[in-house]
C-alpha cells in the first residue's frame, strides 16, 4: 500500500511539473508509469482475495483487509487523474500556458498534503486521531472546491474574452476537476480509514462528525 | 524488605460490553449464575438476557463453561453428580430452580439439540411422537409429526418410510430428526449445543439454514466452536472466557457485527481473530 502510494504521487508531483513546465517527455513517462501503478493495485486485490479465502479474518483483521481493498481502488483512480492531467499537457503540446498557472498549483499543494494525510488515517489505529485528521482533511476538500470553482470562472473569464483561448481554457479546466478529484478521492480514503479504526461506516463532511459510542 | 502487590486483572466484564434488553422482549435470563462441579466452580457470575425469537450464539475457548451454561437453562446440569447451581435462571420471569419447579416440564418448553444426534432406538414416526406421547396428547398425532417433521426440512426424506428405524438416517438427517422431536412439543425457546460440528459440510449447512428459518417462531441459543457459523447464524454473540483459574465468566456480549466486526474487550478481539483459543 505504501508503495501504490509513493507511485501515485510520484505521477501527480510528474504531471503537474510537466503540465508547468511544458515537458511532454515527463508527461509521457506519467502515461506509461500507470501501467506499473494499475499492476500494484492488482497484486494488493490477489493478496487480500488469498487472505479472506484462507483465514476468514473477523473483527480488525477483516477492517483491514476492507479498507485495504477500498483504498488501493481510490488510490489507483487518483494515479489516472494523474495520468489525466499528463494526456492534457500532451495536447496542449507546445502551446504556451493560457495564463499563470497560481491557483492550479496551489489546489494541487492542497490535494497532494489532504493525499499524505489521508494515508496517515489509515496506518493510524487510534480512533479519535483518525477521526481527527479525517475531519481537517474534510474542511480541506472544501478549501480546493472553493479553488476549483475560482479558476473555473476565472478561465470562463479568458475564454469569453477571446475564442482563441477556448481549446487550451477547456484543458486548464480539466486539469483542475482532475486534482478536485484527487481531493476528493482522499476524502474517501480518509473515510475508510475511519471505518478501518471504528468499524463504522460514516460520511465525512455530514453535520456532526462524532465517533460512535463505544469506538 | 520490598514487598510486591501483584494486581491480578478483573476478569469482571464492562457492564457496557453485556448488552441487556427490554423485560418484555426476554425469554431466559441468568442473574448472578455460578456453577460448580464439586469443588471446582466452572463459571462465575453469569448475568445475561436472551432475547425472545432471536439467535444468540455461546462463543468463547474451550473449557470457559459455553455448555454447562447452556446447560443451566433447562436444568440439564443437575443430571450432572456434584453439579451445584447458584444464582438465578429466569424463563419468561419465572425462576426455574423453584422447588415446586417440575424439570421435565422445563425441558418441554425449552428443548436441547446435543452435539451427537442421538434419536431413540424407535422408528421416525415414533421419535417425533414420543414427547407429545408422554405429555398425554390427545390432538391429531399425525398431524404434528408432519409439520414437526416439515419444520425440520426432513419430511421430503422419510415421509414414505416413517415406519423405518430412526437409527437408520444418515448423520445429519439424524439431527434434523432430533431437532423434530425437540420442536414436536411446541417449545419456545430451543437449545442446541455444538449441534453441526459432528456432521459434514452440507448438513451443517442444512442445519444452519434452519436455525434462521425457525428463529421466527422459536428462540435459539447455540454453542459453536465455529466462529464463521456463528457470525453466519446468530443474532448476538456472548463471549466466554477463562482466566487462570480456570472459571468462566461473560466478558462480552452485544450484536452479531459488534462482535464479529468491532469487539469492544481486547480478549474478544483476540478470539475472534484466532489469536488465543
Amino acid at each position: 500500500m505504501i508503495l501504490l502510494s509513493g507511485l501515485v504521487e510520484n505521477s501527480i508531483f510528474n504531471s503537474l511539473d510537466a503540465l508547468k513546465d511544458r515537458d511532454l517527455e515527463l508527461s509521457r513517462r506519467v502515461i506509461a508509469d500507470d501501467e506499473r501503478t494499475d499492476k500494484k493495485r492488482f497484486d494488493i486485490e490477489n493478496v487480500c482475495f488469498e487472505m479472506l479465502r484462507r483465514e476468514s479474518p473477523m473483527a480488525t483483521d477483516l477492517r483491514r483487509i476492507i479498507a485495504i481493498l477500498l483504498i488501493s481502488s481510490e488510490l489507483e483512480r487518483i494515479g489516472d487523474y494523474a495520468k489525466g492531467i499528463a494526456k492534457i499537457s500532451l495536447r496542449m503540446g507546445s502551446q504556451p500556458p493560457l495564463k499563470d498557472l497560481v491557483d492550479i498549483p496551489r489546489m494541487a499543494e492542497l490535494a497532494v498534503g489532504m493525499l499524505k494525510r489521508s494515508l496517515e488515517a489509515f496506518l493510524e489505529r487510534d480512533p479519535a486521531t483518525v477521526l481527527k485528521l479525517a475531519t481537517s482533511l474534510s474542511q480541506e476538500d472544501d478549501m480546493v472546491d472553493e479553488l476549483n470553482e475560482r479558476v473555473r470562472l476565472d478561465l470562463l473569464d479568458l475564454m469569453k474574452e477571446d475564442p482563441g483561448n477556448i481549446e487550451r481554457g477547456t484543458y486548464l479546466l480539466w486539469a483542475a476537476h482532475n486534482i478536485e478529484r484527487i481531493a476528493d478521492r482522499a476524502t474517501n480514503i480518509a473515510e475508510r480509514a475511519l471505518f478501518q479504526a471504528t468499524g463504522r461506516v460514516m460520511e465525512l463532511g455530514g453535520p456532526t462528525q462524532a465517533l460512535p459510542k463505544g469506538a | 524488605m520490598v514487598t510486591t502487590t501483584i494486581q491480578t486483572l478483573s476478569q469482571e466484564a464492562k457492564s457496557d460490553n453485556i448488552l441487556s434488553f427490554d423485560p418484555a422482549e426476554v425469554v431466559l435470563e441468568a442473574r448472578a449464575l455460578t456453577v460448580s462441579y464439586g469443588s471446582k466452580v466452572a463459571i462465575e457470575g453469569i448475568n445475561f438476557q436472551v432475547p425472545r425469537n432471536k439467535v444468540v450464539a455461546l462463543i468463547g475457548p474451550s473449557g470457559t463453561g459455553k455448555s454447562t451454561l447452556i446447560r443451566c437453562f433447562n436444568r440439564m446440569n443437575e443430571l450432572i453428580p456434584g453439579a451445584r447451581v447458584r444464582g438465578n435462571v429466569l424463563f419468561s420471569g419465572n425462576d426455574i430452580y423453584t422447588p415446586a419447579t417440575d424439570p421435565t416440564e422445563v425441558r418441554f418448553r425449552i428443548g436441547m439439540v446435543f452435539q451427537r444426534p442421538n434419536p431413540f432406538p424407535k422408528n421416525i414416526y415414533e421419535n417425533v411422537a414420543f414427547g407429545l406421547r408422554i405429555n398425554g396428547f390427545k390432538g391429531d398425532l399425525d398431524e404434528v409429526v408432519e409439520k414437526s417433521l416439515i419444520r425440520a426440512a426432513l419430511w421430503d426424506e422419510v415421509k414414505d418410510r416413517l415406519k423405518d428405524s430412526g437409527l437408520s438416517l444418515s448423520g445429519g438427517q439424524q439431527q434434523r430428526l432430533c431437532l423434530a422431536r425437540a420442536l414436536a412439543v411446541d417449545p419456545e425457546v430451543v437449545l442446541m449445543d455444538e449441534p453441526a460440528s459432528s456432521l459434514d459440510p452440507i448438513s451443517t449447512a442444512r442445519i444452519e439454514d434452519l436455525i434462521g428459518e425457525l428463529s421466527a417462531q422459536v428462540t435459539i441459543v447455540i454453542v459453536t466452536h465455529n466462529m464463521q457459523q456463528a457470525a453466519r447464524v446468530a443474532d448476538y454473540a456472548a463471549v466466554l472466557m477463562a482466566g487462570e483459574e480456570r472459571i468462566g465468566r461473560l466478558i462480552e456480549y452485544g450484536t452479531n457485527d459488534q462482535v464479529f466486526g468491532a469487539p469492544k474487550d481486547p480478549r474478544t478481539e483476540a478470539y475472534v481473530t484466532g489469536r488465543i483459543g
